[in-house]
Parts: C-alpha cells; structure tokens; sequence
C-alpha cells in the first residue's frame, strides 16, 4: 500500500486596482493590451515601483494563517525567457518572502482537524498570456494580465489525499474572500493551483521523488489531477519503474496528466535580488494597522454561529465556507429568528440551486428578506414543507414576493379540522378495504400503514392540509 | 567676443539674460559647428535641429516674457540611452538602432521644463558597455584632441562634443566610470553624482545598482549649474533619494580653507605611471596653495574592486538586456522559424560582441551552483568597499585620485584586450560599487593630450566636490586647454 504526500502552491491574484509595480488597472476581460502601460511592457528604461496595498493584502493574509510576517522583505527576479513575459524575468520573491511560516486547519471526511503548515507566502508579478488559437500560424500576446499582482501561497507537503488538498484548497480560498483579498475565482484565473504529488510504501518517511502539476484551475479538477497522478505512480512503481521529477498538465478531458518538461530541461532560473527595488521594511505600527482591520475569519465565524444560532458543527462548517453564503445565512437567520430552519434552506434548496446553476449567491433571485419571509409563513403555519418548496421555485422564476406568490397560487395551508376532516371521511368511504385491513392489523404495523391514508389526504387537498391536523384527525376516526 | 561655441555654459546663461545673443543665435551656432565636426568626431547619433530651433524659438519667447529660468535656451545633447519622445535612443546599438522611444526619461522632462534647448543625441559604447566608444554600431568617437585617439567611454558622445564645442552640456552616465574616464580623456568637467540622486526612470538600464546620471561640461560651475534641473527626488524611480537637492552654485565659492583630502595609498602605488604621476602632484599643490590639507588614507579592499564590478555588472546586465527578445521593439530576426530560432537570431544579431560577453559572464555568474562563489562574495567586496569609504571619511572630506592610468590610447589599441580594457576603470569602479558621488576635472595636458583627476566624496556631497574644483579651476588654467586644429570652423 501507498501513502500519497502532497504539497500546494497556491496562486492568488490580489484584487488591487492597479498592477503591483505600475499603476495599469487590473480589470479582467478588457480589450488585450489596453491596461499595458509602458512599465508592463518592459519597455527600455522604465521602472518598476511597489504598489503598498498589495503588501497590507499580504500582510493580513500572513496574520490570518498565524504566519510570521517578514520585516525586511526582498524581491528578485526570477529569469527566463518567454513572450508573454515581457522584462525576460519576473518580480518575485526568494529569500526573503514577506510571510514566513503559517498554518491552517482542515476537516478531515471523519471530522476531525488536521492541522497544515503553510511554509511561506510570496508577493509576486503575474506573466501574460499568450493567445496561441486566434491566429493561423501565429501567437497573439495580450499583455494586459502582466504585472497584476500575486500572492504565491506555498503549504508544507503535509497533505496526504486528493481530498485533503481539496479541503486545504477550499480553506485557503475562504480565507482570502473573507479577506476580501482576491475575487479567488479559479474558472477566471484569479486563483491558481500546481500541485506536488508523490507517493511512498505505507509507514516509510523518506520521500518519493514528486512531479508537479501545473496550473490546475477547479477544485475539481484538482482532486481528479491528484487522485489520476497518484494512480499514474503507482502503477508506475509497481511494474518496477522509476518516478521522473518532472513538470506535468492536467488534461481534464482525458483524466490524465501528461509531460511538459523533466529536471533535465528545467530553467535555471538565476534569481538574485532586483537592484530596482530597495528592500520593503515593514514596521510593527503597519502591520498592527493591518491586524485592527481583519475582519472575523471563518474559524470565529463558526464558532458564533454554532452558539448564536444553535446550529451542528457540520452545518456552520458549510455556511461559513465561502463569506457570501455566510453573510446570506446570517442575514436570513436574524431576519427570520429561526437559526436552525434558515441553515436547512440555505445548505438545501439554496446551495443546490446555486451549483446546478454555477452561479454565486450574488446572482440567486430569492433574496435574504424572500427567504426569511418564507420561513416566516412556515413558521406560522401558512406553509408547509410542500407548499413552500413550491414557494422557493416561484421565486426563483421572479414571480414576486412571497405572500403574492402564496395568494396567487392558493397555497394557504388548511388548518380547519372540519375541512380536514370532511376530506379524510371521503378518503375513508373511496377506500374501505384499507380501513378494514388497517382496523385489524396489529398497533405496531398500524403507523407505516397511517402513510397511505396521509398521503390520499395531501393529494385532495392540493397539498395544502396541515400535515400534523391530518395524522391527528386520521388517528381518530381510523381507531374510533 | 569670443565665438559663442567657445562659451562656458554660465557665460551663455548670462549672455541670454543679457540679451546679448538670442537662443535660436547660440542653437544655430552649435548646429553648424555640429555639422562641420560631426563628420570627424562622430559624437552625435542624431542631430535634432528642426526640434532643436522650435525649442529656441521657445526659450526665446520665454525671456521676452520674463519667463525664463538661468537655463532656459542653453542647449544641451543627451546621451543616447536617455529615452526622447519620439527621438531615435539607440544605447549605440544594433538591437535599438531602429527603436524611437514613446517617452522623455526624467532627465530629459527636467531639461525641457528648465528650457534647456535640446541639440540630440550622443553615441556611446553599446548599453554603455566600454571604456573607448569603441563599441558602437554608429561607428567609434574620434577623441577632438587626436581623432586617431578614443575620447573614453561609454560616454565618449558626450565628451568629445563638449571637448569639440558641440554643445555646452551634455548628459552621461556612469557605471563604472562612464562619465569621468571620458572626461578625463578629452580634458572636460564630468561629474557621476551620488546613487539615487539623479532619477534613472527612462535612462536605459546596463547595471541597475551602479548606473547613474550625470554632466560633462567645460567646468565644474557649467556642471553646478546643468545638476540642480536634473537631480532630485522622483518617484518613479524607487531607488531615487528624498534628500533635498543642495544650491550647488552658491556652495561653489566656499574657500578651500581647512579642507583635508585623502589620498588613497592603493591608488599611488608602482602601478601609477610617472607623467600621471606629476600631473597629480601638480594638482595637489595647487590645491594646497589654495589651504587644503592632505593625508594618505587606507581602502583596504579597493584592489578587489575590478574584480567585483565585473561581477556584479555583467550579473544585473545579462537581466536588464533580457527584454531585448525581438518580440515587442528593438531588432527582430527575419523568418523566424519558431520561438527559440527568433530569439537566439534577434539576440546574436541585435548585440556586439562586447554587449554578449558581458551577458556570458553575468548568466555564468548568477547560475545554479556558481551564484555563492561569484555574485554573493562580490557583494561582499562590494560591501566592504562601502565600509572602507565611510572609514576614510571619518578622516576626511575628499579623496584625490588621478581618474585613469593614462592618457587617451589609439584607437584599435586595446579593442581585442578586454582586460585592459577593464583596468581603463581601475581608479573609477570603486565609487560606483559604494553609490558615492565622484568627479573628473582638468589636471593639465602630457604630450598634448588631456590628464584628469579624480574627486570622491560621501554620499551627497557633490556640492563639496564641486567647489574644490571650481575653487581650483578659478586658481589654474588647466580646463582652459582646448584641442588644436578643431578650435573655429
């Protein structure tokens, strides 16, 4: 048996409004090359010059993970030659990043917390790209990407599933929009994923020899990437073979990883401190400034919700994981006063709809005050649980708020016994073969059997009888 | 009168207040005497004169208006690594022969908003590479004091135009004694001023850490004069110094009294040849008539400063010539037939030789396996070099050095000898390894051609510098010198 060992590079583009050494906005999906400035294209004799917010962004990040923060903090260049990159090198950090080591914790499957160190965190330039299916023969380079600022998060190889990374990967992701940092869109590039993946024989501590996977862009995928590399090497080292260090793609479409360059190839990436830039001190009063504005991060979130909200472990685990579902929670729960059903909703039908859409809670057209209104006529007995899924799909096809919706498709719940109970004598004369097998079966089969005649009852009321007033009323006259 | 070409730059500052002559009559009397010794010197890469007249004619509607500053309509010719808008900025260059820059570097937006008239651009040893302007695609610099001489480099445009009465004022720029060598060479004032002190933003890169900005000019007054529009904060450039810019000009009368000069002893040893020797020794007289002080200092470390310049220089450079690829200006390859192919062939053909040597040197110095050994122990030297200069400052307030080992050499001499080519900077490199400021001024002539010597001193202290030799050049008659047979056209 295999023991997978897998470290994360993480990149994070940072959500400043201009680039990290020249004042281009950082806007995605322009036109290319509007938002390149002469300082992005590398043009003879300019320089580059430290953008301060994307250093506080750093900053709160390394005091989010606990991290030492780098006082003295130097960039060099990292060199190599490619046409997006546009200075033949990138402004990067080496020796000393600006956040050193740091940890998260991760819930395990069984839930438990494992605990992962992150080893540094560095401030970096992005490349551009290079647009190789836009012109016959030719490439096309938009450099309006070149020069947004990054944030490389590098953890410890101290995860040992695809599933691991997966939850590292989503921890990470909450912290920096709870930071409100990056956008950590992965579909759009903001948030970036190599993965280090090696395997050993169970119980050994020396490490096997690792290949990275470059730039994986899904949490999907980078389970699938993990999970078929992890494979790939043991199958490898099974039929007697040797792993080869080397740089690997995923390619989703065939579940496979494949080579793009082994150690032998690999850049010398000669780095040595940029003489363009001095080096960055940052002083206890900075990062003080940046720890008095840290908002609460999703760890003390949960804990407030689990006390505040009554809520399980489990279910404020979910909630708190991405911000804006949490702040879609919070809102619907204080608006309705009903914790519990509010985390029902939102972790059920919410969560749902949002993933078969791939939208974010921003685009869901049942608003915090629709939802909270809903719960309202639950909890009042106006709805019940059948009613108001009805409801919940009403307004999310925008036909209007809630009691509208309610009066417009008469979905008022019947509580009136004498309705109720003209409606289960009915039942009761159409179905008197029932009755009697029921009358005479013994206490204990009596309650499944209870279910066919709720069930007829709900249908000829259109869903809309009291579900507790028909069991009640059922009880009665069956055992009468 | 003299000729105007003959005139320092304070004297046609004070000629224009005076309206004694306009701006468009001193810039077309330096366009023609341009256009009759360009030919020889080969100084200029480009000749702006229609740009050139326009800023006359500007700078002369500013004094009628009383709008002028002292340099308003006093022309000046940058070197051709300052980027002009719209201008050719070839750095001497193969790679950038066709590259017209789409933005002013900083020094050149200081001089148009002091009025300054701009005449064009300077050759110069490719990227600034060279101690000859030998290596420049334009062809080499003819030294105006024997044009079968080089003038010194990598500013050898800039020298040889002020030595040859081309312009009053040009711009240079120093590395490892870029400015002064040739200053020395062609008997001008040159003056690399403090790291940070003049903004490098849009001054093509060689070697970040050590390039810098500067003047040569007939005198250390016309430099005085030319460094308060240049230096000075600049916030696009993050190594540039938030230290108030000093009134140069007033410091230049201070008298010399009670001033002590270092003489650095590494710098006097067997290797110093003999009619340099006494050019020094007369320099130093001269200077203590004047009541200055001397006393022999140590730089322990200064020996290894060749070494370590070679480094460190070649190092910063094999990065900043990166981005010259092909791909977005500078030359590019014909019929690439793919990637690597465009930019081995854009790169091989775009640079001379000595540009790609450098690069050789500077990838093997920074390389896996070799950075320990070569790069981080020359920053080690670099910061022991820094420490010896704060040491003998505590004993002094200038140090006196010739500027270079002797006078200009034939052209060809030493074009296939790269290490004595290097040993040209024996006496300059070390100020640039620890950022100080440093000047080359006139020390009188051997066999007729130019010797110089060399003022250090700390950080900040060009005002200093400025006066011991202006005090000195009000005492002697040495930059009076002017090449013969090139004097009126």
């Amino acid at each position: 048996m295999y023991e997978a060992v897998i470290g994360l590079e993480v990149h994070v583009q940072l959500n400043t409004a201009s680039k990290i050494f020249s004042g281009s906005s950082t806007t995605f999906g322009s036109e290319p090359n509007t938002q390149a400035s002469l300082v992005d294209l590398g043009m003879p004799g300019v320089l580059p010059v430290p953008n301060a917010r994307a250093f506080e962004m750093a900053v709160k990040f390394g005091l989010a993970i606990h991290a030492e923060i780098g006082t003295t903090s130097v960039f060099d260049r990292k060199n190599y030659f490619y046409p997006d990159l546009p200075k033949g090198y990138q402004i990067s950090q080496f020796d000393l990043p600006i956040v050193g080591r740091g940890e998260v914790d991760i819930t395990l499957e069984n839930g438990d917390t494992k605990r992962i160190g992150v080893t540094r965190a560095h401030l970096e330039e992005d490349a551009g790209k290079s647009i190789h299916d836009a012109y016959d023969g030719m490439t096309g380079i938009d450099l309006n990407r070149a020069g947004t600022p990054l944030l490389e998060i590098v953890s410890e190889p101290e995860l040992r599933s695809a599933k691991e990374a997966v939850a590292y990967l989503r921890v990470i992701h909450s912290i920096i929009r709870y930071l409100d940092i990056s956008d950590g869109n992965m579909a759009e590039g903001s948030m970036r994923c190599d993965c280090n993946v090696s395997i050993r024989p169970e119980g050994s501590t020396a490490l096997g020899t690792r290949t990275e996977i470059k730039n994986v862009n899904s949490f999907r995928f980078v389970e699938k990437a993990i999970n078929t590399e992890i494979n790939r090497q043991i199958e490898i080292l099974e039929d007697g073979g040797r792993i080869i260090q080397e740089t690997r793609l995923y390619d989703p479409d065939r579940d496979e990883t494949r080579s793009m360059r082994s150690k032998e190839e690999a850049n010398d990436y000669r780095y040595f401190p940029d003489p363009d830039l001095l080096p960055v001190v940052i002083d206890e009063d900075f990062i003080q400034a940046c720890r008095d504005t840290l908002p609460e991060l999703p760890a003390a979130r949960k804990a407030r919700y689990i006390e505040r909200y009554g809520i399980t472990e489990y279910d404020a685990g979910v909630l708190v994981a991405d911000r804006d579902i949490a702040d879609y929670f919070s809102a619907v729960a204080e608006q309705s006063g009903e914790g519990k059903l509010a985390a029902n909703w939102v972790m059920g039908s919410v969560m749902a709809e949002l993933n078969q859409r791939s939208q974010s809670i921003h685009d869901c057209p049942v608003t915090t005050e629709h939802l909270s209104d809903l719960i309202g006529r639950i909890k009042d007995q106006t709805l019940n649980s059948k009613t108001a899924k009805i409801v919940f799909d009403a307004l999310l096809a925008n036909e209007g708020s809630v009691d509208d919706i309610i009066e417009a498709r008469g979905l008022v719940q019947v509580t009136d016994t004498g309705a109720i109970e003209a409606i289960v004598d009915s039942v009761m004369t159409e179905n008197p073969e029932q009755v009697e097998n029921y009358r005479q079966a013994p206490g204990d089969k009596q309650g499944k059997m209870l279910g066919f005649f709720v069930g007829q009852v709900m249908k000829k009321s259109g869903g809309k009888a009291n579900p507790q007033a028909v069991n009640e009323i059922l009880r009665s006259k069956l055992n009468a | 009168m003299n000729e105007i070409t003959d005139l320092s730059l304070k004297a046609l500052s004070e000629g224009l207040q005076a309206k004694t002559f306009s701006s468009v009559e001193i810039t077309d009397a330096f366009l023609k005497r341009i256009g009759a010794l360009n030919a020889k010197t080969n100084a200029f890469i480009t000749v702006t004169e229609e740009a050139a007249r326009a800023h006359a004619v500007d700078a002369d509607a500013r004094h009628a208006k009383g709008q002028a500053g002292p340099l308003t309509g006093v022309p000046i010719a940058h070197k051709d690594l300052f980027c002009t808008e719209g201008v050719l900025t070839s750095c001497g260059s193969k790679m950038l022969a066709n590259f017209i820059a789409p933005y002013d570097a900083h020094v050149v937006t200081q001089c148009k908003t002091a009025g300054l008239v701009t005449l064009g651009k300077l050759n110069m040893d490719e990227f600034a590479m060279g101690s000859s302007n030998e290596n420049s695609v334009f062809g080499p610099v003819h030294n105006p004091w024997d044009l079968s001489r080089v003038p010194g480099g990598s500013s050898g445009g800039s020298a040889a135009a002020v030595a040859a009465s081309m312009t009053p004022l040009a711009t240079a720029t120093d590395t490892g004694g870029s400015i002064r060598q040739p200053a020395a060479l062609t008997g001008t004032s040159g003056l690399k001023p403090t790291y940070g002190r003049v903004s490098r933003y849009g001054m093509v890169a060689f070697a970040s850490s050590l390039d810098q900005g500067g003047l040569i000019a007939q005198t250390a007054e016309d430099i005085a004069l030319g460094l308060g529009v240049i230096a000075g904060h600049d916030v696009r450039d993050s190594t540039s110094a938030n230290v108030p810019v000093d009134d140069y000009a007033q410091e230049l009368e201070k008298p010399l009294t009670g001033m002590t000069i270092g003489l650095p002893e590494a710098f006097f040893d067997e290797r110093l040849n003999a009619s340099m020797g006494q050019r020094v020794d007369a320099v130093i007289e001269a200077f203590q008539a004047l009541g200055v002080q001397f006393k022999t200092v140590q730089l322990p470390h200064v020996a290894e400063a060749i070494p370590a310049y070679y480094v460190i220089a070649p190092a910063e450079a094999s990065s900043n010539l990166s981005r010259y690829d092909g791909v977005r200006f500078g030359h590019r390859a014909d019929n690439p037939t793919d990637l690597m192919d465009l930019y081995e062939r854009s790169r091989s053909e775009g640079f001379g030789s000595e540009v790609k040597r450098r690069i050789l040197i500077g990838t093997y110095a920074l390389s896996e396996g070799y950075f320990d050994a070569y790069y981080k122990k020359a920053q080690q030297i670099r910061r022991l070099i820094r420490d010896d200069y704060t040491q003998a400052f505590t004993e002094c307030d200038l140090l006196l050095s010739p500027t270079t080992p002797s006078t200009a050499f034939p052209i060809g001499e030493k074009s296939t000898d790269p290490v004595a080519m290097y040993l040209e900077d024996i006496y300059t490199v070390a100020t640039n390894l620890a950022g100080l400021p440093g000047g080359s001024f006139q020390a009188g002539l051997i066999d007729g051609l130019p010797a110089g010597y060399q003022l250090t001193g700390p950080a900040f202290s060009e005002g200093r510098i400025l006066n011991a030799a202006h005090q000195l050049q009000q005492a002697t008659d040495w930059h009076q010198a002017r090449p013969e047979g090139l004097t009126h056209v």
